[in-house]
Order: C-alpha cells, then structure tokens, then sequence
C-alpha cells in the first residue's frame, strides 16, 4: 500500500467551498423578488425587455471569450455576465424596446468588461456604463416610463400588443407616467415648492412599496431593501458601502431640508425614490469596481452618497446614481493605494511598534 | 480570564470528530526505523554512531551541532543498519541523511537514562542544558530547539509562559488527547519550563472545542496558583503564536520581533510533556503523538509513534485507506505539507498525518481575482492578499514585499475563503523563496566584490610596495654614485664642491625634496 502523490501543490487543503458561481447566485437571488415584483407591475414588455438584454449579454460574452481565448463553459457560466445583464436590465424603464437592451448588453459586456481586460479586470461597473451610455444615446427612449399595468389586470397589454411594444412600434396606449425624481424635478424647475408636489406621505410610500412609474426592478424599496438584506446575511457584502452610502445622502439630505424646506427634500424622499437602493446594495457594492479595504469601503460609499445627492439636486439629470457610481468608480484605484489595513505589529505608517519593555536590552 | 480581540481569521471546519475520541495507542513497532540527522530548525545533527553497532534505547544517535540544533537519540533498542540517505519528512521527497535502525524488539531504555529527583532545585541553565542534551524542539511543527527559547531569559525581560494548546488546526487532536490523558505530566513540565525562565504568569490556552481537555488541564493544574486556563474561542489561526498573545495579553508583537519583545514566551503542550519525560525521567525525545486522520482513512486515531516510523506503518495500522485520497499531507490541511511518499518517516515536528479526499480537499480551477476582499478580511495580519498577489505575479516582488510580503505568516486564510481559488499561498511561498535566493545571491554579491577589493587592494599594496622598492633603489644607487662621484672628486676640487655636483646628478635632481629626506 504505497502511493506516491504529487507533491506540487502548497496548501491549505481546504476551502470554505465558496466560488464566484455561488456568489454570483446568492446576488442574483437576492434580486429577484424585486424583479419578479417587476415583472408583475410592467408585464410582457418589461419580461422580453430582460431577456433580450440578458440573451444578448451571454451571446456578447461567448464572442468576447472566443476572441481572448478563455475557455468557455468555466467563464461564461461564472454567472458575471448573466449578473451586469440582470442589472443593467431591472435599471432600464420598462416599456423600453427590446434594442434599447441588446445594445446595453452589448456595451456593458465588451466595452465595459472585455476592453478592461473581461472578469475582475474593469475599472468601471458594467451595468452603470451601459446605463449611462444609453441615457446619452437614446434620451428619448430611456426617459420614457410608464404607469404600472399589473400582468393580466384589465388594461395591460395582451401579448401581441407586447410584442409590438416590444419591437418599438406604437400602438398601444400606455399612460406615461413621471418617475418620483422626475416629477419633483420637472415642478421644482416651475418654481413650485416641495409641499404642494409631494402633498402628504403617499408619494413617498408608493414609492417604497413601489407602485409608481420606474425602472422595472427599481420601483419597490422595500423588495430591494431585502434583497439587500440578504446578502448582508449571507456575508455576500459587508455594510460599510450601503451604510456610509445611504448615510452620507440621508444626513446631507436632512442638513438642506432643515435650511430650506420647500426647496430641499427630506431623507426618506431620496433614499426611496430612485435606483438609491439598489445602488447602494447590488451596484456601490461591485467588488470589482469599488475598494477593499473596511475604511476603503466607507469612503467610497460616502462619496457615492454625496455625488448622488450633488447630481440629484444641481445638475440636469434626475437620476444620478450612475454618474455618482462612475466617478467614484474611478477614485477606486486611488483609495485602494492610499487606505490600506494596518499591518500586524506595525503602526499606519509601516513601521514596527516598539514597547518599552525590552527595548533596552534588544540594544 | 478577559481575551481580546484579534482581526481577521477564518472558521474552518475542525471535523476533529474524526479522532478527537480516539484514545492514545502505541504503533507497534515497525521492522525498521528510519531517523533522520535534520529533525529541527538550525545546523543537522553530526552522527555518533557507525554501521553494525548496537545502540540501547534513548542512546545518543547524532550529536547537535552550533548553537541552534538539537541531537538525535535512539527511539528503541537495536542494530544500526547504516548511515546513508532517504526521502525527508519534506514536500521535495529530497534525501537526507538518516540513520537506519533495525529494532531488536527488546526496546530496552539505556542505563544511562537517569531522571532528577527534584527538577525545581535545578538551576535555570540546567534545566536549559537539559532539555538541549534531550534534543527537545518545538512539537507544534516549528521545531526551533526548545533549549534556545528556554535562555531567552538572559537577554530578554520575561513576565508571562504561555502554552499553546489551541491546536486550531482542524482534524488533528494529538494535543488534545496528550492534555486529557496526561494531563499531570504536562503541567510538570510546564512548571519546569516556567521555573527555567523565571516568569510567575502561566497562561495555558485552550480552544472551546476541547472542553475536556480544559477541565483535566484546569484540575491538574489548581495545585499551582500561578497557572491560569485560558477558554480561547475556536478560531484559525489561534495557534499563530504571535495572534494566541495578543488574544491573552492585548498586545502585538512588534514586527520582525519575537514575542519576547513583549515579555511572553511560547510553548507547546506537547513540548511540556516532552519536558517532564527529559527532566522526570531522563528521557530525550523519541517518540511523539501523532493524530491519523482525513476521510480517506479507515480507522483515524493517535498514535505514539518511535521517531523514524513512516507514515506508511501509522496508516496501515490504521486500517488503511478507505477509499483513494486525493492528498496526503503531514500536518493540518491549513498550514501543512503535501507528502511526496508514504514511504517518508515520522519527525520530531509532525503531529499528524491527513489522507484527505478529493471532497474534502475542495480544489477547484483558479478564477480570475474578482477583488471580493474576502481574503483581506480574512488575513490575521492586515495584509492585501490579492494585491500581493497581483504583483508576484508580474514579476513585481519588491512591490509585494512593500505590500508587507515579509510580514505574511503563510497562514492560508486566505487562500481558505477566496471564491476564486486562486492559490495565494503558493504564490507567497514562491515570493517569499525568491526573496530569500535574492537575499542570498545579493549577499554573495556583495562577499565577492568585497574580495575582489580587497584582492585589488592588496595588488595596488603590492604594486606600491615595488615602485617603493624600485624607487629606494634607484636613490641609494644615485646617492652612492653622487657620493662616489663627490669622493672622486674631493680627491681633485676644493670641498664644497661636493654638494654642487650632487644637485647636478641627473636622477638625484628628478626626486622631489621631501622624499630625499625620507630616503
Ligand atoms: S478572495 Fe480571491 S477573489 Fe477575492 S479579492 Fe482575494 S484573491 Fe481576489
Ligand atoms: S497567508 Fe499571509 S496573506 Fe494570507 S491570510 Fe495568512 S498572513 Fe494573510
């Protein structure tokens, strides 16, 4: 009984049996209660809209892979592409033309991901880039956002009508609807004030509960709070970047409303309303994209917060969580350099720490 | 007794079930032994003992040589069958030489072997002196010999022993089962140690997963006040001596220091044990307890093993595999080493032997790195795994060693938790080599060209020693013939003309002044 086993390998010779597959999944489970919500609110437009992003994505990462000379079944089931794709698409509106996702999907996968370099190797968050690329691109389309039809409810679309919808043509009549941020944008810009556009506490619980126009997986907080939840359970994410992220936006949030009321809303208003929290949880997240360390974390999501607030509030979009994220994006590298855990038995600044006891006699 | 914090670490699976109930059992002894001269850290062992001669169990093998080195005994009674090489107890299966040991079955102790009555009259050093001439070493795998940490006392100012008894290793219960069954012999030999270093805090720590390990360890030990059991929580890697003292005392330890630098000393339980049969009993370091264990073995346990058993007598006494293993290992699965060989024999240092399977080893293709920074909350001494690792990979190793490289403990916590399974380790350990044949080959660098100054050195002394030689030559030469010539011509001219013309010779003339009055 003598074998002789290969004795190339250094350990350790165990795992935690973890894998970016599991991890992957974990996150897109995580979203799908607030897709499936989704899908309900939007109906068939906003189930072909997904899809055709989510199939052009993999056939986008297919191509890539073939190109680079990476294996194929290893990468292309990681579940990264299949995971940008699902992103990209719960943050599109939902009556979006099936295009308007294939060629999201497509610039998300090889612009976004592959230039870089593919997996690990992107500077900026795929999902993001595609939705900003398209917001410029095609501002009509991407701003157009409808009322909730709920599946099978008497004025949704039938299923012929969605193919239509689908593939661009109009026809149907759906009732366009001002996402919250839009809409409170839209009439702030006439001059008038906050309290006689946000008349009472409904606004803000439609939009928690998600009954009010908006990106197809974006309408319900709640949903993508738990979501959100889950993978803080499941150690996918720690809670420093959706902690300092949500912080810093709700604290300058509050400090504006104190000052001016009828000009500047409240926390709750910019914490509910818009893609805040799937930010915060799916995309500052990005470990690809966002710092390593715990301190590294904290910045970048109170940068996020602040940016977020910053583009909401003075700049022309409404929706500024994909610019926050791209410019924070970028200072990655930068706060990766800078803020580095502290080494064992070393101070911040590298040197080694010294007590009294046996300094003397360590001569 | 009140623990504080450390960072990072990781919650391995212990499955300590395995063996953890498995009682200590002798290995029967095998036909042959095969006891290597390197069995520590530091300089090999110089063989004592020739072909064909007899040796008594206990008698000296090898004898130590420099100050970091520890002799080798007998572990039975035989016939030395010859002193040549064999595969190590090393991942390389590169041979060392070994001392073979034919075992005549009486394993009859020398007569020799004499104990002290009363090992606490002893002076420090000679508890030292003693626990050297044993060829104790470290047994939790360090194998520093014990004797050098047990004089630190004269160059460091000691407050605090602690035992190690963490064995945060999964699967190996060795230690555990030592300190449940024997628990007595092990606390006089932590006695012994603490009263050679002179400390009168002795904190034995324990992890949570060995309750009945604790509750022997606290009994044996309530006849002493001094000795406090610590609880330690089960957490890899507790065992890391520098981690267990910040755990008890809230301090680190500084950087390129040792826990001395602090006043602490570490030792191993096993190493106490070995302590008490040195200075009890007179006994060296023969035989150790090893835990056999892993999935793919059929009957797991413990077992006191005779230095120079091979890995192959402890599993076929242990039933066997039961199924193929995908790795064997010596040591735990964190820290260990992938054995080349069943062929290889036991040492002083390996406390177990793992025959693990393919499920249990958990191996899968590397992923690119997604920067999930798993590995860097894991890592125990804030390292950025994945950025050391990016920079061993393009080459770059002094930007990895900036990274902190050097302060890397090889731990594997984070290899354990990264979901790309990338092989971090392995590519620290290359790092790390590399550095190391750097260091080295920088050194030799800088030996040769201090040679080759001194021999230029030398050459110039040489060459100026000549031009010298020539030059006092060529002046006495003139001056003689100035002289001769100033003589001739005394004999014809008034005096006084003499220094005239010895101004006018030629070679006289071309040596500046200072040196004509040098020579
Ligand atoms: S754990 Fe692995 S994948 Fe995650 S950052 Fe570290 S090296 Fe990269
Ligand atoms: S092996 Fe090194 S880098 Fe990895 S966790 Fe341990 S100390 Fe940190």
């Amino acid at each position: 009984m003598q074998i002789e086993t290969p004795a190339s390998s250094a350990g350790p010779f165990a795992h935690e049996r973890s894998s970016i597959q599991r991890t992957m999944a974990l996150v897109m489970l995580a979203l799908l209660p607030a897709t499936l919500f989704g899908f309900w609110q939007f109906g068939w437009p906003a189930i072909f809209l997904f899809f055709a992003t989510i199939g052009t994505a993999l056939l986008a990462e297919s191509a890539c892979l073939k190109l680079a000379g990476k294996p194929q079944r290893l990468y292309l089931l990681d579940g990264s592409a299949l995971l940008a794709a699902w992103l990209l698409a719960v943050s599109l509106p939902p009556w979006a033309p099936w295009w308007i996702g294939a060629i999201g999907a497509v610039i998300a996968i090889v612009v976004a991901k592959h230039v870089f370099g593919g997996l690990g190797q992107n500077l900026f968050n795929p999902a993001m880039v595609a939705r900003v690329a398209l917001l410029i691109s095609f501002p009509l389309e991407m701003t157009n956002y409808v009322q909730p039809m709920p599946l099978f409810s008497a004025d949704a679309p039938g299923l012929m009508q969605s193919v239509g919808i689908s593939l661009g043509q109009p026809g149907f009549d759906a009732v366009s609807g001002a996402t919250l941020l839009s809409h409170v944008r839209t009439e702030l810009s006439q001059g008038m004030s906050l309290s006689e556009i946000i008349p009472g506490i409904a606004h803000l619980v439609s939009g928690a509960v998600g009954t009010i126009a908006g990106s197809m997986g974006e309408t319900s907080a709640l949903l993508i709070l738990l979501g959100g939840l889950f993978l803080l359970a499941k150690r996918v994410i720690t809670w420093h970047t959706p902690v300092a992220m949500i912080g810093s936006l709700a604290i300058l949030a509050t400090l504006m409303n104190l000052y001016d009321p009828e000009q500047y809303a409240g926390a709750l208003y910019h914490i509910v309303s818009g893609a805040t929290l799937l930010v915060a949880f799916f995309i500052a997240t990005d470990p690809v994209t966002s710092p390593v360390s715990k301190m590294g974390q904290i910045l970048f999501g109170a940068g996020c917060g602040v940016l977020v607030y910053v583009i909401r509030t003075w700049a022309g979009y409404p929706e500024g969580v994909a610019f926050a994220i791209l410019l924070m994006n970028a200072c990655t590298p930068m706060i990766d350099h800078y803020i580095r855990p502290r080494i064992y038995g070393r101070d911040r600044r590298g040197t080694p720490i010294e007590y009294a006891d046996n300094a003397e006699m360590r001569k | 007794m009140k623990l504080f914090k450390i960072r990072g670490g990781v919650h391995p699976h212990d499955n300590k079930h395995l063996a953890a109930g498995q009682a200590i059992e002798n290995l029967p002894m095998p036909a042959l032994l095969h006891i290597p001269l390197q069995q520590h850290i530091g300089a090999p062992a110089k063989p004592a003992v020739q072909r064909g001669q007899q040796v008594a169990k206990g008698e000296l093998l090898a004898l130590s040589q420099g100050a970091i080195s520890a002799p080798v005994h007998a572990p039975t009674s035989g016939r030395v069958m010859g002193v040549g090489s064999y595969p190590a107890h090393h991942a390389s299966g590169l041979s060392v030489r070994t001392v073979t040991l034919k075992p005549d079955g009486e394993d009859r102790w020398s007569d020799e072997i004499q104990g002290v009555p009363d090992p606490f009259a002893l002076a420090p050093e000679e508890i030292a002196a003693r626990v050297a001439a044993a060829g104790i070493v470290g047994m939790g795998g360090a194998t520093f010999p014990s004797a050098v940490k047990l004089n630190l006392r004269t160059r460091y100012r000691l407050h605090t022993l602690v035992i190690n008894g963490a064995e945060c290793e999964p699967y190996l219960t060795c230690d555990d089962r030592l300190m449940r069954e024997q628990a007595e012999e092990v606390i006089d030999g932590i006695r012994i140690m603490a009263h050679a270093l002179g400390v009168d805090r002795i904190i034995v720590a324990i992890e949570n997963n060995k309750p009945e390990a604790q509750a022997a360890m606290a009994l044996a030990a309530s006849m002493d006040p001094r000795i406090r059991i610590a609880r330690l929580p089960t957490r890899y890697p507790m065992g890391s001596e520098k981690h267990l003292v910040q755990a008890l005392t809230g301090r680190e330890t500084p950087a390129r220091g040792l826990t001395a630098d602090i006043g602490v000393v570490v030792h191993n339980g096993a190493t106490a044990f070995a302590v008490h049969e040195a200075l009890r009993l007179g006994r060296p370091l023969v035989s150790r307890v090893v835990t056999v264990s892993g999935g793919a073995v059929s009957r797991p346990g413990n077992l006191r093993v005779p230095l120079g058993a091979r890995v192959q007598d402890l599993l076929e006494h242990c039933g066997g595999f039961a199924q193929q293993p995908a790795q064997l290992i010596s040591g735990g699965p964190m820290m260990g080493q992938p054995l080349p060989s069943t062929r290889v024999p036991m040492v002083k240092g390996s406390n177990g032997v793992l025959a693990l399977t393919t499920a249990e080893v958990a191996r899968h293709e590397p992923m690119p790195c997604i920067r999930c920074a798993t590995c860097v909350q894991a890592c125990p001494c804030g390292l950025v795994p994945l950025d050391m690792a990016a920079h061993t990979r393009a080459g770059d190793l002094d930007g990895a060693v900036s990274l902190g490289l050097m302060d890397c403990i090889g731990c594997g916590s984070c290899a354990y938790v990264c979901p790309a399974h990338i092989p971090l380790v392995q590519y620290f350990n290359y790092a790390k080599g590399e550095m190391a044949a750097r260091g080295r080959a920088k050194q030799k660098m800088t030996e040769t060209k201090r040679l080759a100054a001194q021999r230029t050195a030398r050459m110039e002394a040489i060459k100026q020693a000549k031009r010298e030689a020539m030059a006092k030559r060529k002046r006495e030469a003139a001056a003689k013939k100035a002289a001769e010539t100033a003589a001739a011509d005394a004999a014809v001219m008034a005096p006084g003309a003499a220094a005239d013309a010895a101004v006018m010779t030629p070679g006289a003339a071309a040596e500046p002044p200072a040196t004509t009055a040098e020579a």
